[in-house]
């Protein structure tokens, strides 16, 4: 049994908004795979619990007029990982999807769930910085759009106000068109295991040089983070094995690792630099090399 | 206070209507209201996949799955897999392959490998190792079940 006190399953976004509203001490519940873990651990008690599952078509996943791709909130990461649209334009999306978890999990957990509880190894938040994409939060006053990059507060803490809703990821076509990229989630085990360290680059080429790099980390600081030192050394030079590893380096500067029992913070800027440079030179194999801008 | 709520549910092909505690999972109702005790609890917390069971066809683990989500929904567990006393190919290629030691994790594995042919694709080694990937076996080193989901799917062609 779970400690809950009062479960709401609305039939409509607008319902689930007012519910909110008019009751903020209810939790949001979409898979369910870290809330009701947090209750089997105690973390969470006497829960009143807001389930979004009831809504129809909040796991929608579409490409807009103007080019953005919108994932809704509750796709699930097995729905992202098969989803055509998302395997021919954020292919590196699909790969971060295809590792969180196990199938059972991936059939259970959702995007939306996996930003909104905060976990720096959310496997899908390096990607999601990367692609640049934006989060649209519905209240019942309006709904406002922020970059993914401004939503970490701080471990487990994100810029969700107590009456908003994330409904949709969006990711507009300037994240993501033209580009080629890679994702490593390094852990233990292959599978069923939380990530050491997260590496997501993607990066537009043009004469044989970065014209645009983007490199994403997870488990290298209390948040998921983008390594602006990085980046801001590899555009406009050279693609090279040279470049990509000091891009690596300079990786390390942008990150904050910390010791944990998972791994130390020597372990973990080790891991930075090797894998930034290995992220990113499969990212330019897949891209066919040079000239993909 | 105790919350009850009325849900339908198809389980193994038949229909059920009950009331369930808001905070009951949907493996304790299974177990402990239908007696579908095939469906075993092993960590509780969506790691070992001892209690996965197929909802609208997808292997989902049980024990993190509230019981009122099931409203509406088509169950299966390990009871709904053999028809008329028949084994299903999946439940023969475990056998045949000696793919069970002391049968914990069995009922979720035959599940998932259900789904997989039931899926009609077709699937690289790696890829069912992937499948398989959400089910801890303590017993046997996984080389005869990855062997048996193999035939399973092998069966199908």
């Amino acid at each position: 049994m779970f400690d809950i006190v009062n479960i709401e399953k609305p039939g409509t976004l607008e319902a689930a908004l007012e519910m909110l509203s008019r009751n903020p001490e209810l939790k949001i519940i979409a898979g369910g795979t870290d809330v009701l873990i947090k209750m089997r651990n105690g973390a969470l008690e006497e829960a009143e619990l807001l389930s979004l599952r009831n809504i129809p078509g909040m796991d929608e996943i579409r490409i807009l007029d103007n080019g953005t791709i919108s994932i809704g909130a509750m796709a699930t990461f097995a729905k992202i990982a098969r989803s055509s649209i998302i395997n021919e334009n954020l292919p590196v999306l699909s790969e971060a999807a295809v590792s969180v978890g196990g199938p059972q999990i991936r059939n259970m957990a959702t995007i939306g769930g996996n930003i909104c509880n905060g976990a720096v190894s959310a496997d899908s938040a390096a990607t999601l910085l990367a692609y640049n994409a934006e989060l649209k939060l519905l209240s019942r006053s309006g709904s406002r759009t922020v970059p993914v990059s401004e939503f970490y507060a701080g471990p487990g803490k994100v810029n969700l106000l107590p009456a908003e809703i994330l409904t949709d990821i969006l990711i507009p076509e300037a994240g993501y068109g033209r580009t080629s990229g890679c994702y490593i989630k390094y852990s233990g085990r292959k599978a069923m295991d939380i990530a050491m360290l997260g590496v997501s680059a993607v990066y537009k080429a043009e004469g044989g040089k970065f014209s645009d790099v983007r490199i994403a980390l997870g488990v290298a600081a209390p948040v998921p983070i983008r390594c602006s030192e990085a980046e801001a050394y590899a555009i406009g030079k050279e693609i090279s094995d040279e470049t990509m590893k000091e891009t690596g380096r300079y990786a390390v500067k942008s990150s904050r690792a910390r010791d944990s029992w998972r791994a130390s913070k020597a372990y973990r800027e080790h891991l930075i630099e090797v894998l930034v440079f290995r992220a990113l030179k499969e990212a330019v194999i897949r891209g066919g090399g040079v000239d993909i801008g | 206070m105790d919350k009850y709520e009325k849900i339908s549910m198809v389980v193994n092909g038949k229909a059920y209507s009950l009331e369930v505690d808001i905070r009951e999972s949907l493996l304790e109702v299974l177990r402990n209201r239908l007696h579908l005790t095939g469906v075993k609890q092993g960590c509780s917390v969506g790691e070992c996949g001892a209690c996965t069971v197929l909802i609208d066809g997808l292997p989902v683990n049980s024990c993190i799955y509230l019981a009122v989500w099931a409203d509406g929904r088509k169950i299966t567990t390990i009871e709904g897999v053999s028809k008329e006393g028949e084994l299903s190919k999946v439940q023969q290629a475990f056998v045949d392959e000696g793919a069970v030691q002391c049968g914990f994790c069995t009922p979720g594995l035959v599940l998932t490998a259900t789904a997989l042919t039931e899926s009609g694709r077709k699937y690289s080694d790696e890829e069912i190792k992937r499948e398989i990937s959400g089910h801890l076996c303590r017993c046997t080193g996984y080389s005869k079940i990855f062997n048996a989901v193999k035939r399973a799917l092998d069966a199908d062609c």
